[in-house]
């Protein structure tokens, strides 16, 4: 077979989001030679994007915070299905990863006495958000970076070669993983600049590709994410747990058409910019469901008061978990009170002043003045809900975030599972990348010295059947257009598995579906390998493919309605469901689901919560099974 | 409102390649990077195109829209007229891959000669205080997104292959500045590493870079021109000459 340029690496991280680079730093400074492979340039990943904050109890801006109330309200964000142990690793953790990031030069908003600033954001109680203005995503993804060349200097001065330990493989997809025995062996991939393939001979990989946004039309999603970390880890023999959550963030822009889907920062709401349908009304007091009533304001009157005295006032609902928002939007509109462009109105104009607004929210503002021609200084912003985050990924340990069924595989960040439970909060997604990425990094680095320096290659026969798939849209002729598959799963995918879902619509979202699988078989690419477009979108659309059917099936087993999984047929949320994972499993190319218990929570965390919470999410058998004291 | 616009695009490689020309279709609303994408999906799907967050965040996109360098996703349809022909090159400073993605590896050397920020020896992380007006000099200059177009724009370089060894470029000065006035950074050497090893001297301040900064970041005012005022006052001030002749200190530079 063909030469192909071969790399070994102790720890190979796939992605240069927050989540990968943090993990390849952990790996690094645990003495491991770490590759990171990147869709991207180095600095572009999707982590840029998140603008609001990285939520961490540090405290600063209200003493009374701390890890335990943090928990709670990441374990109510995600209706009590998140795994316990990843809500608390988390919530106890993410204040030392925020902290850390000032010793690599980050340089976050401060309070009046020096300390880093934190803001308010839904469904967090106190202002948790560790924040730099509205581009936060942009100051992490950035130290990081930065953080990787400091080593890499490092390196140099100490061993005269600055890729020594940790090198940056740009603009490389990974299209495989391979394994032996149950164990990883490597992966492979391409060079997007030639087209050349290129493999790397490791014993551990760490994903940290982000999410599935790209199966979606309206989304707030780049290209990248077509779900590879999703998709190669079923492949590899690994399980997917929650994927029928997908947070639809309740504010994407809706105009103009072309930039439809683009966020618009919860902070614009943490601020204080208020919602209103198109006959001027406050609609979210509408909405504020049972389990919530007792944290949100009932009156503007008292949701106005909450930003200047959030001691003695309720909180307004327009900062509600973001599940929540979405689907009320989704409702004004479809009752025809939505605005011209299918959206509902967000103002700030009127609470903040025009400085307070481009000093705060300079991103915004820049954004909707650019793009849209809207000054929001001035007027209100049309917007509406955006697919945003998968809360469901890879089947990890919390501690470790390796998968329980394939040796050498971790996970971390947005392709990681079971963090958000149902639903994420705002903010906690900045802070998993850290403290997962840092775990999984660790864990990589733990079981790759569990090996003993044991040698791992690559099967010869497995390197040529995948460079074999991955040529074969570029000789076969009169084939499908990738473009032209991609385009009709995404609206499936938006038309029937979308932010309201139904039996009948999700069976024949899979008959579709089904139908894709089978011309994405015989796909065409026109041109050569260097730097086609064509080809790559035919290569990630395996992938998306994939992950679609896990979302669709997953999707129509859970009769029930919870977080960001909302069933027409099954509007409640059903106590017995939350007893229950749904885990994805790939044979051949088909999507396996089934059944599994969630892990019990111990006593110690329940009693953080009072027995009438409990209530509101469990099964009576659960409840009498409660020790005496938590009751 | 839509129309078709007539459009030039770059197709080839760095060896050869040329303007092709194109009829697209353009709705209300669009930008630059949606006909690019619009060429993609129906005519030319082997068109070579960097983009991601499609939202000016991620500096990706960069390249020269009739000549100016720009965002493809923040530059508006509407700005032109439907009968001009609108050409998209690459950006000319880096050499082309293909079509209009270019080798942009010369800005990663750069950015990793520069010393990285030098935390502060008797601080624990969780022990930074710093005041917010001390901050924001460098969150200025922390809101880069990398997307070039000042390096591109830079006549010391765009014109002048031979000077990209000695000379760093604006996007390079910004960090060097940013880590200068951090409050906490360690080293007191950023203004002559500007001076020594980023060639900031070559630089004379005809602001092309703060033109095309499309994070409207001031970086001849607010970072160029205070750091080679400050090499001047420190390399040039007669005491300082005077203490360090005497002294015999060795020289510092920001070397690794």
């Amino acid at each position: 077979m063909t030469q192909i340029e071969r790399h070994s690496y102790d720890v190979v991280v796939m992605g240069a989001g927050g989540a990968g680079l943090r993990a390849a730093i952990e790996a690094r400074l645990m003495g491991k030679r770490v590759a990171i492979i990147t869709k991207s340039l180095l600095g572009k990943a999707h982590t840029v994007m998140a603008e609001g904050g990285a939520a961490a109890a540090m405290g600063n801006v209200n003493s009374k915070d701390n890890w335990q109330v943090h928990f709670r309200d990441t374990m109510r964000g995600g209706k009590f299905l998140n795994h316990y142990r990843m809500a608390e690793l988390h919530a106890k953790e993410a204040p030392d990863r925020v902290w850390e990031l000032e010793s690599y030069g980050a340089l976050f908003d401060r309070t009046p006495d020096g300390k880093i600033s934190q803001r308010n954001f839904g469904g967090h109680e106190y202002p948790r958000l560790a924040h730099v203005g509205d581009r936060t995503g942009l100051e992490l993804i950035r130290t990081l970076q930065q953080k990787i060349v400091s080593l890499q200097q490092d390196d140099e001065r100490e061993f005269g070669d600055g890729e020594k330990f940790i090198k940056v493989f740009a603009e490389c997809a990974v299209t495989e993983i391979f394994t032996q025995d149950g164990a990883i062996t490597g992966c492979m991939g391409y060079w997007r600049e030639t087209g050349e393939f290129i493999a790397f001979d490791t014993a551990a990989v760490v994903l940290a590709t982000g999410g599935i946004g790209k199966a979606y039309r309206v989304t707030s999603n780049s290209w990248e994410y077509t779900g590879d970390g999703h998709a190669l880890a079923m492949r590899a023999g690994g399980t997917l747990v929650n994927m029928e959550f997908l947070q639809f963030h309740p504010t994407g822009m809706v105009w103009p058409p072309s930039v439809k889907g683009i966020l618009v920062t919860e902070s614009v709401r943490g601020d204080g910019g208020v919602l209103r349908n198109s006959e001027g009304k406050r609609f979210m007091f509408e909405y504020v469901p049972d389990v919530f009533r007792k944290q949100y304001a009932s009156t503007e009157a008292e949701g106005d008061r909450w930003y200047s005295d959030p001691e003695n006032n309720l909180r307004p609902p327009e900062l509600l978990p973001r599940d929540e928002v979405a689907r009320a939007i989704n409702t004004e509109v479809k009752a025809g009170r939505g605005t011209p462009h299918g959206g509902v109105y967000l103002d700030v104009s009127t609470r903040l002043s025009p400085e307070q607004i481009t000093k705060r929210l300079p991103s915004m503002y820049h954004q909707f003045k650019e793009l849209a021609d809207v000054d929001i200084t001035k007027e209100p912003m049309e917007v509406g809900p955006t697919c945003h985050y998968v809360m469901g990924g890879v089947e990890v340990e919390p501690d470790t975030c390796a998968s329980p069924y394939v040796k050498g595989l971790f996970a971390a960040g947005e392709v990681g599972g079971g963090m958000h439970g149902s639903n994420r909060l705002g903010g906690n997604s900045l802070s998993d990348l850290l403290v997962f990425g840092r775990r999984a990094g660790l864990g990589a680095a733990e079981y790759v010295d569990s090996l003993g320096g044991k040698d791992v290659t690559i099967a010869d026969a497995d390197l040529e059947l995948a460079v074999n798939d991955a040529l074969a849209p570029l000789s076969r002729a009169g084939g499908e257009n990738p473009y032209t598959i991609h385009s009709e799963l995404q609206t499936v995918m938006g038309d029937l598995v979308g932010i309201i879902r139904k039996a009948s619509e999700i069976e024949e979202a899979l008959v579709t579906i089904d139908k894709l699988k089978q011309r994405a078989k015989n796909l065409t690419v026109e041109g050569d390998r260097v730097f086609n477009p064509g080809w790559h979108l035919a290569l990630d659309l395996k992938n998306l493919l994939l992950i679609s059917e896990a979302v669709a099936r997953a999707a129509l087993m859970r009769e029930e309605s919870r977080g960001g999984h909302t069933r027409d047929d099954f509007p409640g949320m059903d106590p017995e469901w939350r007893q229950v994972n749904l885990i994805c499993r790939a044979d051949g190319d088909h999507v396996e689901v089934r059944k599994q218990p969630l892990p019990t929570i111990p006593t110690e965390l329940l009693s953080l919560f009072d027995i009438g919470e409990l209530k509101k999410y469990m099964t009576e058998a659960e409840l009498t099974a409660l020790p005496e004291e938590s009751n | 409102m839509g129309y078709k616009a007539k459009f030039k695009v770059y197709r080839g490689d760095g060896e050869k390649g040329d303007l092709k020309n194109y009829e697209v279709d353009v709705n209300e609303g669009e930008v630059v990077l949606d006909i690019i994408h619009r060429l993609q999906a129906t005519q030319t799907p082997d068109l070579a195109v960097r983009w991601n967050c499609k939202a000016g965040k991620c500096g990706s996109c960069s390249a020269e829209i009739n000549g100016k360098p720009r965002l493809m996703c923040m530059t508006r349809m509407s700005t032109f007229s439907a009968d001009e022909t609108i050409t998209v090159t690459p950006m000319r400073a880096f050499p082309v891959i293909r079509d209009l993605v270019t080798d942009v590896s010369f800005n990663y050397k750069k950015a990793r000669e520069i010393p990285a920020f030098s935390p502060p020896k008797d601080l624990k992380p969780g022990d930074y205080r710093m005041q917010q007006i001390d901050v924001e000099r460098s969150q200025e200059f922390r809101k880069c997104i990398e997307c070039f177009l000042c390096q591109d724009t830079c006549h010391v370089i765009r014109d002048h292959e031979e000077n990209k060894e000695a000379f760093a470029g604006p996007r390079f000065f910004i960090r060097a500045a940013e880590l200068d006035m951090h409050p906490l950074d360690d080293r007191d050497d950023r203004k002559s590493f500007a001076q020594e090893e980023q060639g900031i001297g070559m630089c004379n301040i005809t602001k092309c870079c703060t033109d095309v900064c499309p994070e409207h970041i001031h970086i001849t005012d607010n970072a160029i021109i205070p750091m080679k005022e400050r090499v001047i006052d420190t390399k040039y001030d007669p005491l300082v000459f005077l203490g360090k002749t005497i002294t015999r200190r060795p020289k510092e530079t920001g070397k690794l």
